[in-house]
């Protein structure tokens, strides 16, 4: 997507692909616009032969001419009927083609946003990636709106330059000698502006993103009280962008008069060399006047060119920002392999998975040579401290991302071999914070559409939420799963979210389901609850499970300690107690602290006790 | 949802009134205008020398009575060349003048707007998506901009130029000046209603862009869940849907501006041939001389240009006004949590005591939450509200940190409603950190650091050194060790390269710099590990000496070590003791600690 070349070549490249987009429009639109060209050549001839034929001769006395008035009317009726029917025309192509263009780059930026793996998305702030979607496809779209104008007009350039050359070869070069200057003026602007525009773009995207992440952080702002620093940061980056768009607005304005100055200038000198040619013998002064007039249609090209290339380099920038976007790869492959499991739960095994990412200083190992095979319908806990590699690990069976080594397979397929909508459709990934879309509650759970093939009925959506113990809350509210939630499901409280989540999971009869500390803000009974019934008459789904909570913990088959980004020990709950003292630690904290505590207690009372007789 | 906590969806005014407000709210927008309106004047005078100096050249230079004059020719034309010049550079001047004082301008309308939402109560700012927030402070700004920075100006200059055409065209002919503008006439009327319907187009525009920028915003943030569960297509169905909708809003807007603009260019040529004939009819009845018809018809081109672009930057105020509504309509949008300011009760430093007094609280149009709730934290406890999810307890914390007021009673810090308490003083003294930390994309050191408030209100800086002794006194330093870059290590896009417990973590430094009087915390170490947990909360204990903690727990690890336990059912406070005392009580609480004690062992 990106464009190679010289500036003048991307600028060509850029109208052409947009223009080539939408062929019909732009063909209607540079249509109507030649002929504005050639009625406003038109209008003029027009009204000098109806001064010449009708007005003059009638007003000294010319019979014949005064039954022709209005016919001369008529005819100057006809002229401005057609020329407000082209400025219509070409206005209303002119804005559908821009309109469309732009929706092409919103659809086409979004699509990579979904596609695009999460890694890429961790390194684009959220402002910066909706700069890309609003302001930069507005800048890379600016140039298409005097374009059709500029192109269609280009007819009066023809007319004005064959005619001037049909004149006199020197008047005509005396008039064209403005193109030249025209492009040198351009070249010089662009020169100019192509940095300033670029700078203010980047600004633009930087505001966006100090509104946006600041406004995400409101609760935190306000929870600290920091809104006037967060209103001085704001106001310092706003203050970079007002700077920035005064300086492209000075070079614009410097730019602008130039243009427009050139053709009038053309048209001096055309009159001072038509009267040397005239004094010479060589031409006529009616040519001279001819030529004069002829410039005048000329300017009108010539500034028209002057918009579209005011509007190039800022467009170039945005076409290239958003190209940046375009043209990142990293999407994880589609695989091709269908998978149809058999049983209830399906086999998870991790082979000797490294995961390295690109860190501050370096490449950071988070998994460091996993082995882990977990058989259908098993119940496998992770434990491990805060930050030992639990999620991502995890998160591996969801294909959030690849290992960098090794292998992560289910039923025996390599997750890379996997089409990913088997993947999605067979393995549920409930993360530890809750995504709540603002959509119904019926939206949020199916993820679908109603009417979409496969998509669940309201039973099944009912029989989710049961299971995860929210339908009481559900049904609570106004419209029940036709209830709106706000966005990021503002009106729920935290537990509700993380069951609404697990609804969303449970809908889909999963073969597995990867539990992210997801049920951190239930009740431990409903939580109990909750696993029990994923138990089918079949039997189970295969259940990762990362946990804090001995309850959480105890209802698993299996525990696995990961530690460092390591599997250290792997056993029931009772093994792991006996032969892991860091599983140890882990799992007896609160009752060391509760002892610990009974124990001060005990000593600050056998304290009290002897102060009490001292 | 009550009226009282939504965004005002844009500002009621007309557009003469959301002018006025534009203006007052960012005054440098109309600061030296008469110099620039004087320049601007100069430099369309300077357009007009052209088609006048050719005129002049072509009837005494060329067509002089003894052939064409080559040195009165160069005389005339070097001198519109001057003028052209002089009027360029003037133009360019107005050019940078205007952008100069309408960038101004709008970045106070923008830093305002900004400052507004994060004053605005917790509850409206909910009410409106974070995308559809910043559209109304970055692209609904920018479409003000073209009008401030060029249509105002050339308004006034089109109405100054139709007035001097109407002079001179009426010492030709006042019969043809009347007529010129009744043609006019069903244009002017016409146009009000249009201009109506121009301007309620556009700001369809603006909705659905910042609906848009909202369903965008959408998918990039919840990156995570679509990729989860597969759901990219349906996502991009949504999304194409809302660009879709606003490239339509943006066609029908522009095929209507379309339509009135064209209308004027229609009544432009019309008129001209009604002054042709009128005016031939004129001659023939002796009124008028050939000469002067000619020249009222050159006259008649200087009245309809600026009537024509006159139309053009009227349509370009409708955009503008919608645009500009979306904006003020922040300003308007009232705060719900009204700050005492000076005029309150000064809270000064020092260990807080907090005490709800028949607090009842429902959210705005949902049933009640809290009923007639009673608890009192004193001057340097720690008390632990427990109860089951939505049993109300996250709602108490976010009444004594004043994110909204009680529907009922009163919350009093160290006797007084903390309706009279500054909000300065208020968030001094009471610091809430909530289970979801938020991080700003930057380092562990900057975002810990951000709790760091000195008095001048600046960004601290994240090599302070008590950030890392802030890291060491939680007992933190082990996992920052762990991190690849440690202190230095950045955290992502809200925090997401971390892990929510390790966020967690992060925000509890945060709220530890930030040293409040009272500490609340709301299930704030709900995703550390149990290990990491008990250790900071002895670190808490001890370094909270002299301070009140109020922490809302779903462990009740918290509970036991409390001084004080409120257990909270259903919105209504059923017990109150300290935790022996309750457990020996045999009631509510006995019972969940039983549970508890059964799930962690």
């Amino acid at each position: 997507m990106a464009l190679t070349g010289s500036a003048v070549r991307r600028a060509v490249t850029l109208m052409a692909r947009g223009m080539r987009a939408h062929p019909g429009t732009y063909g209607l639109a540079i249509g109507t616009s030649a002929v504005f060209g050639a009625v406003t050549v038109g209008v003029s001839r027009v009204l000098g032969a109806v001064t010449d034929r009708v007005v003059v001769p009638a007003l000294a006395g010319d019979a014949e001419a005064r039954g022709d008035i209005w016919v001369a009317g008529l005819a100057l009726v006809l002229v401005a009927l057609t020329l407000s029917l082209s400025v219509a025309g070409r206005r209303v192509f002119a804005g559908k083609g821009y309109a469309m263009i732009q929706a092409d780059h919103r659809e086409a930026v979004t699509r990579q946003y979904l596609r695009l793996p999460m890694s890429w998305h961790r390194r684009h702030p959220t402002g910066q990636l909706l700069s890309n979607a609003s302001a930069d496809v507005e800048a890379a779209t600016s140039i298409f709106n005097p374009l059709p104008f500029a192109l269609g007009v280009v007819v009066m350039l023809a007319v004005a330059a064959v005619a001037l050359f049909r004149t006199d070869v020197w008047l005509a070069l005396a008039a064209l000698v403005v193109l030249p200057l025209a492009i040198v003026a351009n070249v010089v602007f662009q020169r100019h502006m192509s940095p300033a525009v670029g700078k203010a773009q980047q600004l633009r995207a930087e505001v966006a993103d100090v509104a946006h992440e600041s406004f995400e952080a409101a609760l935190l702002v306000k929870a600290l009280g920091t809104e006037h620093r967060e209103e001085v940061r704001f106001a310092d980056r706003a203050a970079q962008l007002r700077d920035a768009n005064v300086r492209v607005g000075t070079v614009r304005a410097l730019f602008d008069p130039v243009i427009d100055l050139l053709p009038s200038l053309g048209t001096l000198l055309v009159l001072v060399v038509g009267t040397v040619q005239v004094t010479e013998g060589r031409v006529e002064t009616g040519d001279v006047v001819a030529a004069a007039y002829l410039l005048t249609l000329l300017a009108v090209p010539v500034r028209a060119f002057g918009w579209v290339l005011g509007e190039a380099p800022r467009a170039l920038v945005g076409y290239d920002r958003i190209s940046r976007v375009l043209d990142a790869r990293g999407e994880l492959p589609d695989g091709t392999t269908r998978w149809e499991p058999r049983g209830p739960g399906a086999r998870v095994e991790l082979r000797d998975v490294h995961l390295t990412v690109p860190g501050h200083t370096g490449p950071v190992e988070l998994l460091r040579g996993v082995d882990l095979a977990v058989a259908p319908g098993r119940t496998v806990a992770v434990v491990g401290s805060t930050g030992a590699g639990k999620t991502t690990l995890v998160s591996l069976v969801s294909r959030l991302a690849d290992p960098t080594t090794g292998a992560v397979l289910v039923d025996g397929i390599d997750l890379r071999q996997l089409a990913a909508a088997d993947l999605t459709r067979h393995v549920a990934f409930v993360a530890q914070s809750t995504f709540v879309f603002e959509d119904t509650v019926r939206g949020n759970v199916t993820l679908a559409d109603v009417g979409d093939p496969g998509s669940p009925t309201d039973d099944e959506v009912w029989d989710a939420l049961r299971l995860a113990h929210v339908d009481d809350v559900v049904r609570a509210l106004p419209g029940g799963l036709d209830a709106a939630l706000g966005e990021r499901g503002a009106n729920l409280s935290g537990g509700q979210r993380q069951r609404l989540a697990l609804a969303r999971a449970l809908v889909r009869r999963p073969r597995v389901l990867v539990l992210d500390d997801a049920t951190s803000a239930v009740d431990p009974r409903i939580e109990q609850a909750i696993l029990t019934g994923l138990r089918g008459a079949q039997g189970s789904p295969t259940v990762l499970l990362v946990a804090y909570r001995m309850s959480s913990v105890l209802l698993a088959d299996e525990v696995v300690h990961v530690d460092g980004g390591l599997v250290v020990d792997r056993g029931t709950h009772a093994e792991l107690l006996a032969r892991d003292p860091g599983y140890r630690e882990l799992a007896t904290a609160y009752e060391q602290e509760s002892a610990r505590r009974a124990a001060e207690r005990a000593d600050e009372d056998a304290t009290e006790v002897v102060e009490e007789h001292a | 949802m009550s009226a009282d906590h939504r965004f005002a969806p844009a500002a009621g005014l007309g557009v003469l009134a959301t002018l006025r407000r534009g203006v007052q709210v960012s005054p440098q927008l109309v600061q030296g205008l008469g110099v620039t309106l004087l320049l601007a004047v100069v430099a369309s005078l300077g357009k007009v020398l052209v088609p006048v100096a050719v005129q002049q050249t072509v009837d005494t230079g060329i067509l002089a009575a003894g052939g064409p004059d080559v040195s009165r020719v160069t005389t005339l034309a070097g001198v519109a060349a001057l003028g052209l010049l002089v009027g360029a550079a003037c133009s360019a001047f107005v050019n940078v003048r205007l952008f100069r004082s309408s960038e101004a301008g709008l970045w106070t309308l923008r830093t305002r707007a900004f400052r507004h939402v994060h004053d605005l109560s917790v509850l409206t700012q909910n009410t409106e998506r974070r995308g559809s927030l910043v559209s109304r402070v970055t692209s609904d700004v920018d479409t003000i901009s073209l009008f401030v920075q060029w249509g105002g100006i050339m308004l006034l200059v089109s109405v100054l130029q139709i007035g001097v055409a109407t002079v001179l065209m009426s010492v030709y002919s006042w019969q043809l000046t009347l007529l010129v503008w009744l043609g006019f006439v069903p244009l002017v009327v016409a146009l009000r209603p249009l201009q109506k319907r121009v301007n309620a187009r556009y700001t369809a525009v603006r909705e659905q862009y910042g609906a848009m920028l909202g369903s965008i915003s959408e998918a990039v943030v919840g990156a995570q869940t679509i990729r989860a569960y597969g759901v990219a297509a349906r996502t991009q169905r949504r999304v194409d849907a809302a660009v879709v909708a606003t490239r339509r809003a943006m066609i029908r807007a522009q095929n209507l501006v379309a339509v009135v603009f064209s209308s004027g260019v229609l009544v432009a040529n019309l008129v001209l041939a009604v002054v042709v004939v009128a005016g031939t009819y004129l001659g023939i009845a002796g009124e008028l001389t050939a000469g002067r018809l000619l020249a009222f018809l050159f006259l008649v081109q200087m009245f309809t240009g600026p009537v024509q672009q006159a139309t053009e930057i009227l349509n370009e105020l409708q955009n503008a006004t919608a645009g500009w509504r979306r904006v003020l309509g922040i300003l308007e949008t009232p705060v719900s949590v009204v700050d005492a300011g000076p005029a309150g009760v000064p809270s000064p430093r020092g260990a807080a005591t907090v005490e709800l007094r028949g607090v009842g609280f429902a959210y705005p149009d949902g049933p009640p939450v809290l009923h007639d709730v009673e608890v009192t934290v004193p001057a340097g406890a720690s008390v632990a509200v427990v109860g089951a999810t939505g049993s109300g307890k996250t709602t108490i914390a976010r009444l004594v940190a004043r994110l909204m007021d009680p529907t009922s009673g009163s919350v009093l810090l160290d006797g007084v409603d903390l309706r009279d308490v500054p909000l300065a003083d208020l968030r001094r003294r009471v610091v809430l950190v909530p289970q979801e930390g938020f991080l700003f994309d930057g380092t562990v050191a900057e975002n810990v650091a951000y709790g760091l408030r000195d008095a001048d209100g600046a960004m601290p800086s994240p090599d302070d050194a008590r950030v890392a002794e802030a890291i060491d006194a939680l007992g933190l330093r082990p996992w920052v060790d762990e991190l690849a870059g440690g202190l230095s290590a950045p955290v992502g896009q809200r925090g997401e390269s971390l892990s929510a417990g390790e966020r967690q973590l992060v925000a509890l430094a945060r709220a530890y710099l930030a040293a409040p009087d009272l500490l609340l915390l709301d299930e704030a170490t709900s995703a550390v590990d149990p290990a990491t947990e008990v250790r900071i909360a002895r670190a808490l204990e001890k370094l909270a000496r002299g301070r009140s903690t109020l922490t809302i727990a779903h462990r009740l690890s918290t509970a036991e070590a409390a001084d004080l336990v409120v257990v909270v059912e259903a919105g209504r406070v059923v017990e109150v003791g300290p935790h022996a005392g309750l457990v020996a009580q045999g009631g509510t609480y006995s019972a969940m600690h039983e549970a508890w004690v059964a799930q962690t062992r």
